[in-house]
């Protein structure tokens, strides 16, 4: 209770405390770069990708068609009722997150996550325009606004707002044609939502990419909070060898001194560099995104000093048992293939094969029956006995197509399609045809009397043979 | 001992299960703002718009919104839209509409809707009526009245037998209960059976044939197939509007049951006459 009583002066909330990373260099650090250049270029440019799919369908590589319920990815599409792919693919992602993080940890937030891509792209434009840590220290120290004060921020903040602008406009890009929308929305023709979305896409990347940046990862995320179920004592995350830096202290320390100075010489790259402002130091923490850059900050101090490199390394839990008893850790391979990760890309990859089997699998046309059950059968004038199946016909090619449609099961029935004498009936290119298929079965024939009998219906594209058939039943006399 | 450096000096709440202590670290400032701007936000909404329960009803808002507002603004935004191809509907013969794909599509959904408003009452939802009761099964082909799309049309808007429409299709089969013997119906209705398959009693088939050139054939033909001018159903066939069988038959023999269809026309407007009419023609015994 003493305890208690004692903190009860200090506030219950605390300003966010401005964070100056320091430029580094390094290979994580240019790993760091290439990604953020493959990511946003596939964000930008993807929309703009064209793909000829004849005259009926959008030429978009990337298209999501939400006004006609189509998704177009290069040769593929997807149509509502094959919504199991994408189900498909978020199990697919999924898994893919927790093969990630039980075998290196937050390596998704460290180098993929859009949050940490455009902060780092923020802070890059920052450092162009302001300089490096200390310019920017000194710029937020300065109280007084003056001119180049003003000139500096606002520079910034503009080239912010059209990093921002650029990456609303983007996403608005794969829910449309992309040039037509770009031609309208300069016109100020567009839809409304275009225009709200691009401005809430704006706005957000302006204010987490500029101003929250860490904020959002250690207090709105919720992923960091799941992450830390998916860890074991081999995952890799970025940690300090303690044992080796310790205790710290300057440079010229002398050997003698009892007890023998660790390799830490307390310099503080680690701190300046990181974008989370932690001190790695400290241990494993909830703020860690895994980014690597104080491995790389602190291999060049070491490499300066004359000491092996990875005071600060990609190490498990394990490892520190180890090391400390003199042992050396295990190669990172050894802590990646465990039997944990084999079996998620086991998972993953199976998901992944059934989906792509099941992408070949499908025929170009397609029907789903629905048996009109109201009433379950009509007794015609002749005494015949008729039933009824509204039949949806499905047509993915990019032309009309004459579309057969048959009954097998028994040999007496006989069929009828609405509104035509033929067997066939023409479905529009992309398109699906509702139609009302009668089957009626004579008088005097055993199917009209039993209650119910099994029957198939099939479709057949005219043109190329493409088949598809569904199972349903036909109901007689005896079904009252 | 290795000096393994730790966080900085936090305060606990001061909790502690097995050892583990919770940290009393602050929230961060922008989320206290962020509390207090849905708080502005949700006492300027319940300004704006009806919101705080009173006695009678909710207070209306300044901005006086409803629902119920914005759902009739839609009906009418919905009927107008639909004012051009209604006007079309209505002017069209009849017998061409169906070579108008646009207007069929809009007239069978635009029907349907009408039919399971109107219609689904008496003839039910599936349009088969109720066998045995007189109310008509609609999927069929067999008509009282005609199957052809002006006849459909025609019954529709002036309805059978009812008291409100002077040009009502009216006809009206007599209780021949207080006309013939109790043995005439009998051998009347196995003839009527014998039409269209097996009668009760075959001895009585060629008595009952003399009894409905006599009285029925009138109406319902020599042969039994009936007249559509009025209303004579066809005996003939397999559909039985009061029920087969020969309890049903000399039922309707002796006390006729004549089923009365209300005149549309006063209710329904004349697009929405032709749309329930071609969709009627569509369930699958138009002619």
């Amino acid at each position: 209770m003493s305890e208690q009583n004692e903190t009860e002066d200090h506030s219950l909330y605390a300003a966010r405390e401005p964070i100056f990373p320091r430029r580094v260099k390094g290979p994580f650090r240019n790993l760091k770069w290439v990604i953020m250049a493959v990511t946003l270029g596939i964000y930008y440019i993807t929309p703009w990708l064209r793909w000829d799919r004849g005259p009926n369908l959008p030429d978009q590589a990337v298209l999501v068609d939400l006004a006609s319920r189509r998704f177009f990815f290069l040769w593929i599409e997807i149509w509502p009722h094959e919504f199991y792919f994408i189900a498909g693919l978020l199990i697919m992602a999924g898994l893919g997150l927790f093969l990630f993080t039980s075998a290196l940890g937050r390596v998704w937030c460290g180098y993929a996550c859009p949050q940490t891509v455009w902060t780092d792209l923020f802070i890059l434009v920052e450092r162009w325009i302001e300089g490096d840590r200390n310019a920017r220290l000194r710029l937020h120290r300065q109280k007084k606004w003056d001119l180049r004060k003003v000139r500096l921020r606002v520079t910034k903040w503009v080239a912010w707002f059209l990093i921002g602008m650029a990456t609303g406009g983007a996403w608005v890009f794969y829910f449309t044609d992309a040039p037509t929308l770009l031609n309208n929305l300069i016109a100020l023709q567009a839809h409304p939502a275009a225009y709200i979305t691009i401005f809430v896409l704006t706005m957000t990347t302006f204010v987490f990419g500029g101003f929250m940046r860490e904020q959002i990862c250690i207090y709105a995320c919720p992923w960091p909070r799941i992450q830390a179920a998916m860890m074991d004592e081999e995952t890799l995350t970025v940690g300090y060898r303690y044992w080796r830096g310790e205790p710290r202290g300057k440079l010229n320390h002398t050997e003698t001194e009892d007890p023998p100075a660790g390799d830490c010489i307390d310099c503080m790259a680690c701190v300046n560099v990181c974008p989370m402002g932690i001190d790695i130091r400290e241990g494993q923490q909830l703020a860690c995104i895994t980014c690597a850059l104080c491995i790389d900050a602190c291999d060049d101090v070491m490499a300066k000093i004359g000491k092996p490199r990875g005071l600060i390394d990609y190490l498990a839990l394990t490892d520190e048992e180890t090391e400390k008893k003199g042992g050396a850790s295990r190669p990172i391979w050894q802590h990646v293939l465990r039997p944990r990760s084999v079996l998620y890309t086991v998972l993953w990859s199976g998901v992944g094969l059934a989906l792509v089997f099941a992408l070949f699998m499908r025929a170009d046309i397609d029907l789903t029956v629905a048996p009109v059950r109201n009433p379950t059968f009509v007794l015609m004038s002749n005494g015949d006995v008729r039933n009824t199946y509204e039949i949806r016909l499905r047509n993915k090619n990019g032309e009309d197509r004459p579309v057969r449609v048959t009954v097998k099961g028994d040999l007496a029935l006989r069929t009828q399609l609405e509104n035509t004498i033929y067997e066939t009936v023409t479905v529009p290119a992309d398109e699906t045809k509702l139609v009302k298929f009668f089957v009626i079965a004579p008088g005097q024939s055993d199917i009209s009397k039993r209650e119910v009998s099994s029957i198939r219906i099939w479709v057949e594209d005219v043109i190329n043979g493409d088949k598809a058939y569904k199972d349903t039943v036909f109901n007689g006399k005896a079904n009252k | 001992m290795s000096k393994k450096p730790v966080k900085k000096e936090v305060p606990t709440t001061g909790h502690s299960w097995d050892g583990i202590e919770e940290y009393d670290n602050p929230m961060p400032r922008w989320w206290l703002w962020t509390f207090y701007a849905c708080i502005v936000f949700a006492i300027g909404y319940s300004i704006a718009y009806p919101a705080w329960p009173m006695i009678n009803r909710a207070t209306p808002g300044l901005l006086g919104y409803s629902t119920r507002q914005d759902g009739e603004a839609a009906l009418i935004a919905a009927a107008q839209a639909n004012d051009v191809i209604n006007t079309k509907l209505a002017e069209t013969e009849l017998a061409d509409i169906s070579k108008d794909p646009e207007l069929v599509t809009y007239a069978t959904n635009a029907g349907a809707a009408v039919f399971r408003t109107w219609c689904a009452q008496c003839h039910g939802s599936g349009a088969a009526g109720v066998q045995a009761n007189g109310y008509p099964n609609l999927l069929d082909d067999d008509w009282l009245w005609g199957g052809a799309i002006d006849d459909i049309h025609t019954t529709i808007s002036h309805g059978i037998r009812n008291t409100m429409d002077d040009d009502a299709r009216y006809s009206e089969m007599p209780a021949f209960g207080d006309i013939l013997e109790q043995e005439q119906i009998a051998q009347v209705t196995n003839f009527v059976m014998s039409l269209s398959g097996d009668a009760d009693s075959p001895d009585m088939i060629a008595d009952g044939a003399i009894v409905f050139e006599e009285n029925c054939a009138a109406c319902h033909a020599e042969d039994g197939t009936g007249d559509r001018a009025q209303g004579a159903p066809n005996l003939t066939d397999a559909v039985w509007l009061y029920g087969d069988g020969y309890d049903h038959i000399f039922a309707q023999i002796s006390k006729a049951r004549n089923g009365v269809m209300p005149n549309w026309n006063t209710r329904l407007s004349e697009p929405e006459i032709r749309a329930v009419s071609i969709y009627v023609h569509s369930l699958g015994g138009g002619e």
